[in-house]
C-alpha cells in the first residue's frame, strides 16, 4: 500500500501534537520537571508537518483546503497554532502550551477519523469571497479557542488566589490580571473576524445562491455564537462582567463554537455540510 | 600558603559588639591596606555588614596568622581582646573555604538565601581589588565563591518565594495584577507591619498611595514621607474606588471595612479586582468580604501561613546547597595543591633547559660545520633525553601526596631551584 506524502506529514503531525500535549500535560501534573519547552519544540516541529500537508493540498485541490471535514477540523487546529505561537512569544505565559496543545490535538484527533479524499470544489462556490470568508471564520474560532483555553486558566489561578492554595502550579500560572487582559484581547479580536466571516459570507451566498440570508442551520448558529461574544463584550463593558465570569463565558463561548462546527454539519443538515 | 579566615556574626556576637568591630565606609580601604603591611598576612579582603564582620586571608603561617589578625581587630577597633576571642570564629584550610561557599550563597545568613550577601562580598572583594589587597589564592576563592553561589541560585529554590510577609504581600499582589506600576494602594491606620508592606509596595512601583487614619496628623505625617496622599478616615470609602490594593492595620476593636462597603465599591469600580490585606488584629475587615467576585482577602494568618511553608521549602533546598557546596570543595582544595607545585616545575624545567642549551652549544662549537639535518638530529637527542629525564620529577610533583611539601622542598635543594617563597603575583 502506498502511502500519500500528505498523509504521512498529517500523521507526523497529529503524532507531535500528541507528544507535546503528553509534555504539557506532564507540567501540570508531575509538577517538579519543566517540560514546558519540550512541548514548544514539539508543536513547533507538528507545525511544520502540518503546514507541508495543508501546501500540498492546496495545491492538488487548487483551493484553501477546507472543503471536507477532515481538512476543515484541520485548519481549524492550524489556525490556533498560529495565535498560540504568537501569545507564547509575545507574552510568554507560563503553562500557555498545557491548556492550547490538548485543544489543538483534540481537533487533529477528530481530524484524523474523518475521510481524507480531495474534493474539488463546486462551480457554484469557486469565488474570491470563498478564501476571505473561511480565513476569517478560522482565525475567529481560534481566536475564540485560545480565550477558552486561557479562560480554563483563569479559572484554575483565580481558584488558587481565593483558596490560598499557592503552591507550584500557583508559581507558575500567569497573573490573574494578564490571563483576563489576554482573555478579553482574543475576544476583542475574535469577534470582528466572526462579524466579517459572516458578511464576507452574505455576499458570497448571495453571487453563488442569489440569496443573502436562509436560515440554514450554519448561518443561525454562527448568528447564535456572534450574540454570545457580542453579550460577552457588551457585559464587561457595562457591568464589569471581567474575571471569573469572562472567563466562564469564553468557555461557554467555545462549547457553543464547537456545536456549530461539528454539530451543526452531522446533526442539523446544511448547505455548509463539508461533504 | 594557607587560607583563614576570622569572623563574628550574629550567631557568635550580640550587635553591640559587631557594631563595635564593624568597618564601616572608608574605615574599609584603610584596615585592608594596614593588614596588608603584615609580614604574616599575604593577601586579605575584609567584609563587613550589618551582621557579620569577616577576614578572609591568605597567610605563610596560621597560627601567626590568627595572632596577628586578632591583635589588628582588637588594635584597630580599641576592643578588649578576651571580648573578642569570645566572639570570633576561625576557619582554616578547607573548612576556609567550605564557610567562604557558604557565606557566599547566603546559607550562613540570618535568613538562608537572602541574596544581598552576594553583592557585599563582591562589593569588598572590588574594593580588596582596588587597593591591590589580594592574591593569586583569595581572587580565585573569591571568583569560585560567586560562581558557586550563582550555581545554587540555579540549581536550588534557595531564594525563591518570600520568607516575609510584607514580600509575601507583594509576590501575592504581582500574582493578582500582573504590573503594580498602575495601581494604587491604601493603607489604613499605622503598625509597623502596615508601614513595612507600604515601602515594600512602593518599592515594587505602585503608582498612587494613599494614607488613612482615625488620627489625621498620623495620616499627613505617612502622606508626606513616601509622597503619598492623606485621606480623612470618614471619607476613605470614596477612595477606594480608585485603590487597587488595601492594607488594613487600624487598632479597631470592630470591623472597620464593612461587606455592603465592598460590594458597593467594586459596583462602581466595575468589579476591577480587590486585594485586601488584613494585617491587624483583632481583625479589621469582615471575612465575608473575601465571598466577593474578585475581591481577594488575605489575613495576617494567611500570610503567616504562606510565610512558614515557604521557609520549610527552602530549608530542603538549603540542603540540597549544602552538597553543591562539599562537591565544589573538591575542586577548588585541587587548584590551591596543585598550585603550589607549578612554580617548582616550571623552575625545574627552565633550569634543565638552561643545561641543556649550553651544552648543546658548546658540543656543536667543538664539531664545526655540519649539514642542517644533523644538528636537528642532535638537538632532538638532547630535548628527548632530557624531557624523559625530568618526566619523572614532574609528574610526581603533579600528582596528589600526602608530603608534596616535602618533596617540593627536596626537589628544589636538589636542582638549587631558586623560588620565590609565595606566590604574590597580583594577577
Amino acid at each position: 500500500m502506498q502511502i500519500e506524502l500528505n498523509v504521512l506529514l498529517f500523521e507526523l503531525a497529529l503524532t507531535c501534537y500528541f507528544l507535546a500535549t503528553i509534555a504539557g500535560l506532564f507540567e501540570i501534573f508531575r509538577g517538579k520537571k519543566t517540560t514546558s519547552r519540550l512541548a514548544i519544540y514539539l508543536s513547533v516541529i507538528g507545525f511544520a508537518f502540518h503546514t507541508a500537508n495543508i501546501i500540498i493540498r492546496y495545491i492538488e485541490g487548487g483551493h484553501i483546503p477546507v472543503t471536507n471535514m477532515h481538512e476543515a477540523t484541520s485548519f481549524f487546529s492550524w489556525c490556533v497554532l498560529i495565535l498560540f505561537f504568537f501569545h507564547e512569544f509575545r507574552y510568554k505565559l507560563g503553562l500557555l502550551s498545557s491548556f492550547i496543545m490538548p485543544i489543538v490535538f483534540i481537533l487533529m484527533f477528530s481530524a484524523s477519523i474523518f475521510p481524507r479524499e480531495i474534493k474539488v470544489l463546486s462551480p457554484v462556490l469557486q469565488s474570491y469571497w470563498f478564501g476571505i470568508h473561511v480565513v476569517l471564520a478560522f482565525l475567529g474560532d481560534a481566536a475564540f479557542a485560545m480565550a477558552c483555553g486561557i479562560g480554563i486558566m483563569y479559572l484554575i489561578q483565580e481558584r488558587f488566589v481565593k483558596s490560598k492554595n499557592l503552591g507550584g502550579l500557583f508559581q507558575k500560572l500567569p497573573s490573574l490580571q494578564a490571563l483576563d487582559d489576554i482573555n478579553y484581547h482574543l475576544i476583542t479580536l475574535g469577534f470582528p473576524l466572526l462579524t466579517f466571516a459572516m458578511i464576507t459570507g452574505v455576499i458570497w451566498a448571495n453571487s453563488a445562491w442569489g440569496t443573502y440570508w436562509r436560515w440554514d442551520p450554519k448561518e443561525v448558529w454562527s448568528l447564535i455564537t456572534w450574540l454570545i461574544y457580542a453579550l460577552v463584550i457588551h457585559l464587561r463593558l457595562t457591568l464589569g462582567w471581567r474575571g471569573k465570569k469572562a472567563a466562564i463565558l469564553s468557555i461557554v463561548g467555545f462549547v457553543i463554537v464547537i456545536f456549530a462546527f461539528f454539530g451543526v454539519t452531522f446533526i442539523l443538515k446544511g448547505r455548509h455540510i463539508f461533504m | 600558603m594557607n587560607i583563614l579566615i576570622v569572623g563574628l556574626n550574629h550567631n557568635t556576637a550580640p550587635v553591640e559588639i559587631r557594631e563595635k568591630v564593624a568597618f564601616d565606609g572608608p574605615m574599609l580601604e584603610e584596615a585592608m591596606n594596614i593588614l596588608k603591611e603584615s609580614r604574616v598576612v599575604k593577601e586579605n579582603i575584609i567584609l563587613s555588614t550589618c551582621n557579620r564582620v569577616e577576614i578572609y586571608a591568605s597567610v605563610s603561617d596560621i597560627d601567626a596568622g590568627i595572632e596577628n589578625i586578632k591583635d589588628f581587630i582588637s588594635g584597630f577597633h580599641q576592643v578588649n581582646r578576651d571580648l573578642l576571642d569570645n566572639s570570633l570564629y576561625i576557619h582554616k584550610g578547607k573548612e576556609a573555604v567550605k564557610h567562604m561557599f557558604r557565606v557566599a550563597s547566603s546559607l550562613d545568613s540570618m535568613v538562608v538565601g537572602e541574596p544581598q550577601i552576594l553583592g557585599q562580598l563582591k562589593d569588598a572583594f572590588d574594593a580588596a581589588m582596588k587597593n591591590r589587597t589580594t592574591g593569586v589564592y583569595l581572587n580565585k576563592l573569591m571568583r569560585k565563591s560567586v560562581s558557586v553561589a550563582k550555581r545554587i541560585r540555579t540549581e536550588t529554590k534557595i531564594s525563591e518565594n518570600a520568607v516575609s510577609i510584607s514580600f509575601a504581600a507583594v509576590e501575592l499582589a504581582k500574582k493578582i495584577f500582573d504590573d503594580l506600576s498602575t495601581k494604587a494602594f491604601m493603607l489604613m491606620g499605622a503598625g509597623e507591619m502596615g508601614e513595612l508592606a507600604a515601602r515594600h509596595l512602593i518599592n515594587n512601583g505602585v503608582k498612587d498611595v494613599y494614607f488613612t487614619n482615625r488620627t489625621e496628623a498620623r495620616a499627613e505625617e505617612f502622606a508626606a514621607e513616601f509622597k503619598g496622599k492623606a485621606v480623612p478616615f470618614e471619607t476613605f470609602v470614596d477612595e477606594l474606588v480608585h485603590t487597587d490594593i488595601v492594607i488594613c492595620s487600624t487598632g479597631a476593636r470592630h470591623y472597620t471595612l464593612l461587606k455592603d462597603q465592598v460590594r458597593r465599591t467594586m459596583k462602581s469600580r466595575k468589579q476591577k479586582p480587590m486585594f485586601i490585606i488584613d494585617i491587624a488584629v483583632p481583625r479589621n475587615v469582615d471575612p465575608e468580604i473575601g465571598k466577593l467576585d474578585n475581591v481577594y482577602l488575605y489575613t495576617v494568618d494567611d500570610l503567616n501561613q504562606i510565610v512558614d511553608s515557604n521557609k520549610q521549602e527552602r530549608a530542603k533546598e538549603a540542603e540540597k546547597a549544602e552538597g553543591i557546596v562539599v562537591e565544589e570543595i573538591g575542586s577548588f582544595v585541587k587548584w590551591t595543591k596543585s598550585l603550589s607545585a607549578t612554580p617548582t616545575i616550571i623552575a625545574l624545567r627552565n633550569r634543565a633547559e638552561e643545561i641543556r642549551k649550553t651544552e648543546l652549544e658548546k658540543t656543536l662549537a667543538k664539531l664545526g660545520p655540519m649539514e642542517e639535518k644533523q644538528i636537528r638530529s642532535i638537538e632532538n637527542l638532547t630535548s628527548l633525553i632530557v624531557n624523559k629525564l625530568i618526566h619523572f620529577p614532574t609528574s610526581a610533583l603533579k600528582s596528589e601526596n600526602e608530603n608534596k611539601e616535602q618533596m617540593l622542598d627536596i626537589v628544589q635543594q636538589l636542582f638549587k631551584l631558586e623560588i620565590e617563597s609565595d606566590n604574590n603575583d597580583k594577577t
